[in-house]
């Protein structure tokens, strides 16, 4: 479970994230949707660590993530554009991550059939193709069998085939029992994965509920528009959402 | 301690992959060798090679620290993802950096000083004050790069400020305290001139080395200085202290900084 209470951020004026509160329950999906600079990779980097928040917290399974290098021990972590460096090889990058963990998991040979990433392993990160490096970072982040999967525009760039066993990949840990926390673009990402929505504008959370009930809200049939038109403020959700901030939301809440 | 050194492992075969410290280690074999070899005795090579270092060292570790910081920008990020501590992690990519630099000039100084100095007349102390003197500017001009490095996001800006540290604390700095001296050379100014070199760490380490010589004339005035008010024993351990802090502190400011880095 990961509990985000009153978090705040500005970068220099600009304010990110004001007062996000928000509970992410295990064995659920919560996608975060928003406009672009809605405060969405702030709000994931922040449970990660990446991001130091100016005000509120976040716990990940009941520790506290400031100064707690310990609390990312059960997250995995898929970034929007995996950077790696240049002159290391697939397999390197590979064994330097378990390396600096001190483990060394099962699951390994499998996840690297599961993304066929065999024929690259040799290869240094910087010759592959920007899908080849989102295969390798899915690899990273499902690796450790974390508890928290924080994943940020995961299928951007891979191939169907890819695209589709990520997917189900996560349906299977979302079946373990992992807290997932999603943000996509992606409209069948969204509608296969997502049992719950936070709709993020301007970095403050406007709605949490279901698709179901943005579908209804806005008449709109059609995720895509459905979602753009609460993007532009034509339809407001306010009395569709679930009490916010933090109630944990029943399926199918309208 | 463990996440240090790994990174720091990793840091440093990324160095050596790039090969800029190999022919940073071979520049240095052919340029004390030449000063050896052509030149008449192992005391003037040294001071010939003392110019050298405190042109060339900070620059470089300027330059290829500068460049290293930010080459593995995203991959510091990546590790942060994982479960290991921010401080574990600057100091190993700092040290991974550093500790070859210094290396390389000792290596590259040292190994011919041994073979070719042993065989003629040979200060032992004052190889050594030279050997120690190169690889204290290593550590704090790497750590002057890593530090600019974080306080700019931009590469182009923090290049240029390095620059412009390196020509200050090289050449301009030493016109302004020879003015200093010029001008205000009739009243005791010898602790303020002191007081000004401990400020600036390529003079350190040359007062460093050339407390070492017999010959003051060739000491310059704030060596003698050093040499006057505090005897070359303890000036050369005040100059290492002070040598010392100078890595301390950027070391302690880039930490600073990091820790408090939005990635």
């Amino acid at each position: 479970m990961v509990v985000v209470d009153g978090l705040g951020k500005s970068f220099g004026r600009l304010k990110v994230l004001d007062n996000v509160s928000a509970t992410f329950e295990p064995g659920r999906v919560t996608s975060i949707i928003g406009p672009n600079a809605s405060g969405k990779t702030t709000l994931i980097k922040s449970i990660l660590g990446l991001v130091l928040p100016d005000a509120g917290s976040v716990t990940v399974g009941g520790e506290p993530t400031r100064n707690n290098p310990a609390s990312r021990r059960e997250v995995g972590y898929m970034p929007q554009e995996p950077r790696f460096p240049d002159n290391l090889k697939v397999s390197e990058l590979f064994a330097f991550i378990q390396d600096l963990r001190g483990v060394r998991p099962e699951g390994l040979d499998a996840l690297i059939a599961l993304f066929e990433l065999k024929p690259h392993l040799n290869k240094p990160l910087r010759v592959l193709s920007g899908g080849t490096k989102q295969k390798a970072s899915a690899v990273l982040t499902f690796l450790f069998r974390p508890k928290v999967l924080l994943l940020d525009e995961p299928s951007a760039g891979l191939d169907p085939v890819a695209s589709s066993r990520l997917k189900d990949r996560i349906l299977e840990e979302r079946e373990r029992g992992a807290t997932v926390i999603l943000t996509s673009h992606v409209m069948s990402e969204l509608e296969e994965l997502t049992d719950e929505v936070l709709f993020l504008l301007e970095g403050t959370v406007r709605y949490r509920g279901s698709l179901d009930a943005i579908r209804t809200a806005t008449g709109e049939k059609r995720l895509e528009r459905a979602i753009a038109k609460v993007m532009t403020g034509e339809v407001n959700l306010d009395a569709a959402s679930a009490h916010l901030p933090t109630a944990p939301v029943r399926e199918g809440a309208a | 301690m463990n996440t240090t050194l790994k990174v720091m492992k990793y840091a440093f075969f990324d160095l050596m992959r790039s090969r800029w410290i190999l022919i940073y280690t071979l520049f240095f074999l052919i340029a004390t060798g030449g000063l050896l070899y052509f030149g008449d005795d192992a005391a003037q090579a040294a001071l010939s090679s003392l110019n050298l270092v405190l042109l060339v060292i900070p620059l470089v570790s300027l330059m290829l620290g500068m460049n290293h910081y930010y080459y593995t920008r995203d991959f510091v990020q990546l590790i942060l993802t994982q479960p290991v501590s921010r401080p574990s992690v600057f100091i190993g990519q700092y040290a991974g950096v550093a500790l070859p630099l210094a290396g390389a000039f000792v290596i590259g100084t040292g190994v011919p000083f041994a073979l070719f100095g042993f065989s003629r007349q040979l200060d032992a102390g004052m190889v050594v004050s030279l050997l120690v003197a190169g690889a204290l500017i290593s550590l704090v001009f790497t750590a002057l790069a890593f530090w600019m490095g974080l306080a700019n996001e931009e590469r182009a800006r923090a290049l240029g400020i390095a620059l412009a540290v390196w020509l200050g604390l090289t050449v301009v700095y030493d016109g302004l305290v020879l003015y200093f001296i010029v001008v205000a050379q009739a009243y005791p100014i010898e602790g303020a001139v002191m007081l000004l070199s401990i400020l600036n760490p390529i003079d350190l380490s040359r007062i460093l080395v050339l407390l070492q010589l017999d010959t003051a004339a060739l000491m310059g005035y704030t060596g003698a200085l050093f040499r006057t008010f505090l005897g070359s024993a303890t000036g050369a351990m005040v100059a290492v202290a002070a040598l010392l802090a100078w890595v301390v502190a950027p070391v302690a400011l880039g930490l600073w900084t990091f820790r408090r880095k939005n990635f």
